[in-house]
């Protein structure tokens, strides 16, 4: 690994200080789960890192009866907060399927959503493929079994992060501070598309952090689930999963939100679906046909079809669930 | 960078280099080598110590400057006065180990799971396990000595373990 210099700053103001403007030269670093293995492996070879596990560390409720989670809260901590469960279970269910527990106990909700894609040629040093400002695009004519379902490229990531589908789902925001003050950014907004931002996955600019994740107080009706399918229960990412939020009333799906994850370079919300529930009275036919309508236009690669079915089950399953009905 | 950080109770100030990871400040700077390295990656769990006496880490995936001010627990802590710990005691009674490369991590692994939950069941023994690898018992044996630790643990005599 390349020598760097080390900040271990104190608080917000600190590491926004610390943080410079060109990409990947100076990183934040949270519990360095992710961010050791890309050093390691010559992807990213930053000269300082400045440490962020000082910043707010805290989930808080908000005036309006939601959730404010600083960056710096671990997984392990959001997994074990009762609110957190209580009022946005899809969230901390996707927390606790992450990686192993030791990966939760360091693992940070900042680093968790900032994390960089899995694509296995964009974690080989010697592949120069276009998300690292090379010409091809490697997993087109090569092994793409995980790759996307969705989106146009030219780069087909899968997003990895468990937290951001659920963050979707439940109309988070993001608190994004900078040099020149903070923004709020929608999570929907955050994620960007390779045709959009091929060299990042959202709109971070390199002298800003995410610093909170703000979820709104949960609907009078709202119930919510997460499901995932997963070749391995531990050291793996999912290989589909799904999350959906329903706001109900008796059995009667007043709206919903549901989103896809591991299936496009973004979390994926899957509109039609959402479409096809809203008004619906809750059933094992009414889930199964809001979950073709969101694979409805899934283009997959030369090894991936599968993913399509295994996306819809994964549909059907967390609007089940949600519903408290039984997953078959 | 000067850092400081307590290990087994004893606390080791060193000027190292950033990019130093925590198990070879463990292994080189303080000659401590019961924290293995097998993967390199954060996937083996080899290298497991126990953080701040709660957490179990991967050390291979944490710099030491990560680390500046804390305390770490490694296999070399287990034993107090020559008398080996309840899980070691385990591990051995049970065949937990055959080669041992895996089993500090195991072992401290171990510690922080029984602090959390001091009754677990096998599946939550399994789960709490899920980022150690061993290539040689097929874990029954280790399910096993986790659970007689955990027996042994519970018992009043050793609740100053
Ligand atoms: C074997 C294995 C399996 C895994 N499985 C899963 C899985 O199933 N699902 C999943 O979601 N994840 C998985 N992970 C990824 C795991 O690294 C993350 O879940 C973890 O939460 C990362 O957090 P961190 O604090 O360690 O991130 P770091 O490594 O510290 O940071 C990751 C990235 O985010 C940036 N960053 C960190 N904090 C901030 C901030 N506040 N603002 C802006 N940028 C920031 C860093 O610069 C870096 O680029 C797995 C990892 C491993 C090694
Ligand atoms: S999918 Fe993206 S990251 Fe992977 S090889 Fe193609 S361009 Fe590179
Ligand atoms: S050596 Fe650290 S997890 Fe394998
Ligand atoms: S005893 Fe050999 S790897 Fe576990």
């Amino acid at each position: 690994m390349k020598a760097f210099s080390y900040v271990d700053a104190a608080n917000e103001k600190d590491a926004l200080a610390s943080l410079g403007t060109e990409r990947n030269q100076v990183l934040a670093i949270g519990g360095g789960m992710d961010l050791l293995g890309m050093m390691k492996d010559y992807l990213v070879q930053p000269v300082r890192l400045v440490n962020v596990k000082r910043l707010d560390a805290t989930i808080a409720r908000t005036p309006d009866g939601g959730l404010r989670i600083g960056s710096a809260v671990r997984l392990i901590d959001l997994i074990e907060h009762a609110d957190a469960r209580r009022m946005y279970p899809a969230l901390v269910e996707l927390a606790e399927q992450v990686g192993t527990p030791q990966i939760r106990n360091a693992g940070t909700v900042g680093g968790n959503l900032n994390q960089r894609p899995r694509c296995w040629y964009f974690r080989n040093e010697e592949f120069h493929c276009l998300k690292k400002g090379g010409a091809t695009c490697f997993s087109v004519n090569g092994e793409n079994q995980f790759h996307a379902i969705f989106g146009e490229g030219p780069c087909h990531i899968v997003h990895p992060s468990n937290l951001a589908v659920a963050c979707l789902a439940y109309g988070a925001t993001f608190r994004l501070a900078g040099p020149s003050g903070a923004r709020e950014v929608e999570a929907e907004q955050y994620f960007q598309m390779p045709d959009h931002n091929l060299y990042a996955e959202n709109v971070l600019q390199p002298n800003e952090l995410l610093t909170h994740v703000t979820l709104p107080a949960p609907m009078a009706g709202l119930k919510s689930a997460a499901y995932e399918v997963r070749f391995k229960q531990a050291h793996d990412w999912p290989l589909a999963f799904a999350t959906a939020a329903l706001v109900m009333e008796g059995q009667t799906v007043k709206s919903a939100r549901i989103v896809m994850g591991a299936v496009a370079p973004v979390p994926w919300r899957a509109n039609e679906a959402e479409r096809a529930l809203a008004g619906k009275t809750l059933s094992e036919e009414t889930a199964g046909r809001a979950a073709l309508a969101a694979v409805q236009g899934a283009q997959p690669m030369s090894r991936n079809a599968y993913k399509v079915r295994v996306a819809r089950t994964a549909v059907t399953r967390a609007i089940l669930k949600a519903g408290g009905m039984k997953v078959v | 960078m000067k850092v400081t950080i307590t290990v087994n109770g004893t606390p080791y100030t060193r000027d190292v280099e950033p990019r130093t990871l925590l198990a070879y400040f463990l292994r080189e700077h303080c000659g401590l080598t019961g924290t293995h390295v097998g993967c390199d990656t954060s996937s083996c769990g080899c290298c497991v110590a126990v953080l701040d006496g709660q957490t179990a880490v991967k050390t291979c995936t944490m710099f030491a400057v990560q680390a500046d001010g804390h305390e770490i627990l490694t296999v070399e802590g287990l034993a107090a006065g020559g008398a080996l710990h309840p899980i070691q005691q385990a591990f051995s009674d049970q065949h937990g180990l055959h080669c041992g490369y895996c089993t500090p991590g195991m072992m401290l692994t171990t510690v922080a799971l029984l602090k959390h939950t001091p009754a677990p069941t096998e599946a939550q023994i399994r789960e709490g396990l899920a980022g150690n690898l061993c290539r040689c018992t097929g874990y029954n044996n280790i399910v096993k000595a986790v659970q007689q630790a955990a027996d042994v643990l519970r018992q009043p005599a050793a609740a100053t373990k």
